[in-house]
């Protein structure tokens, strides 16, 4: 599958969300835990070899799930691929629950879930909707309403 | 560099809604001839196909970052989808329609996280600041309470009825509203060693609440403020009018609208 590759990479440049050195090894049978440095950015966790500009890899962090894998470390599993795991290990129980709940926030569905609970909320208690003011209430990525009906016109 | 590439494609067909979708030309890598591709836009991910009923994605354009332009071309209702870094690709698009167009044009601008994020920071914001002001009727109803209590004792539950101020209901109901919202956020505090996943069922509106942990990524400057970003955009966008105003002498009034609001989209003359 292709993708703006380099267009990732700059984003790879951009201010992080959360960015350290952690013990890191691929879900591969064979692989062993590496020091990586570890960035995340928006919706994309990044791994670079230590003192390389250019990172090695790129996770999407949707539609995965996060783990506490004992007192130091964390896994990230995929839901299409349950069985491989990407295991974390950090230097500190505090640091290890700062990732995992880093993680959990970077996606960009758990944002949206945030939102219409938000608006929802808002809606329930004021009886306005508080993305009106903004011209945007109508936007289907903010829509309460489950499931997206297709448009005429996105045919 | 790597990417969890079949992980990424199982995203694009997964069951979660997808924020647009539709036929659309794209132009091609190599060659320069526009093809026609299902695209399937989900967050700030745009992927195409080869045809609707494809089980997979030919390929994907990660949106973060990116700006979209209308474009004069020969291609009629084209736009592009450009970014800001060294020998970025500039993507081609043309809808089969103005409508069509302007909706992609639209969906595309607002797609990316950081967008979302400052949306929903905003929202957080409001939501607080009307949980505060119930905190503060309900601080006040409770001390009533306490009055009526000891009046309570001797006369029975009817007297504190009697007595109950209209402030207290209006609190009660907004409090309610505020215990609620605080409940979930303790839901969210699942005990360490269970798992916690993203993605899951749409539908579900009783959303994982942030729990009001900031966020902590610094924000460009200039846009810690929703409605000044917002006011921001309106500017940059109402000057880029009055250059294409400028550089065109007839522009429908509809595309005038369509500027108005949209971040990220600017007007070039390809």
């Amino acid at each position: 599958m292709r993708f703006n590759e380099k267009e990732l990479i700059s984003l790879s440049r951009q201010p992080s969300e959360r960015a350290a050195e952690l013990g890191m090894r691929g879900p591969k049978k064979g692989d062993v835990v590496k020091r990586r440095l570890v960035k995340l950015v928006v919706n994309f966790l990044f791994y670079f070899r230590t003192d390389e500009e250019e990172p090695q890899g790129a996770l999407l962090l949707e539609q995965c799930r996060v783990e506490r894998e004992d007192s130091l470390a964390f896994s990230i599993t995929f839901l299409d691929e349950a069985e491989r795991k990407y295991l974390f290990e950090c230097d500190s129980q505090e640091q290890c629950q700062e990732w995992i709940d880093s993680i959990i926030k970077a996606s960009y569905e758990f944002m949206r879930k945030n939102l219409i609970f938000y608006r929802t909320e808002i809606h329930r208690l004021t009886g306005k909707d508080p993305l009106e003011q903004y011209g945007i209430e109508d936007e289907t990525r903010f829509q309460v309403t489950s499931g997206l009906q297709l448009m005429p016109k996105d045919i | 560099m790597k990417l969890n590439e079949r992980s990424v494609a199982h995203y694009a067909t997964c069951d979660s809604p997808p924020d647009k979708t539709g036929f659309l030309f794209k132009k091609g890598e190599r060659n320069t001839a526009y093809h026609r591709r299902w695209l399937i836009l989900k967050g700030n991910m745009l992927f195409y196909f080869e045809e609707r009923e494809s089980r997979e994605p030919i390929g994907v354009i990660v949106l973060e970052g990116c700006t979209v332009e209308l474009c004069e071309s020969a291609e009629e209702f084209a736009f592009a989808i450009k970014f800001d870094c060294a020998k970025a690709r500039v993507y081609k698009m043309a809808a089969e329609n103005q409508a069509a167009m302007e909706s992609w044009v639209k969906a595309l601008s607002r797609a990316s996280f950081d967008y979302m994020r400052l949306v929903v920071r905003e929202l957080e914001r409001q939501l607080e600041e009307i949980q505060e002001g119930a905190a503060g009727l309900q601080g006040r109803s409770k001390s009533s309470k306490k009055a009526g209590g000891v009046a309570r004792s001797k006369s029975g539950a009817s007297f504190s009825a009697s007595h109950v101020p209209s402030t207290q209901v209006t609190g009660a109901a907004l409090a309610q509203g505020s215990a609620h919202a605080r409940s979930l956020q303790e839901e969210v505090q699942l005990p360490s060693g269970t798992s916690k996943e993203n993605g899951v069922a749409w539908s579900k509106p009783s959303a994982l609440v942030n729990g009001g942990a900031s966020l902590e990524s610094p924000v460009s400057p200039g846009t810690g403020c929703f409605s000044k970003l917002h006011d921001w955009y309106g500017k940059e966008v109402a000057e880029l009018r009055v250059e294409w105003l400028q550089k065109h002498s007839s522009l429908s009034l509809f595309n005038l609208c369509l500027m108005i609001f949209l971040p990220n989209l600017s007007l070039t003359v390809i």
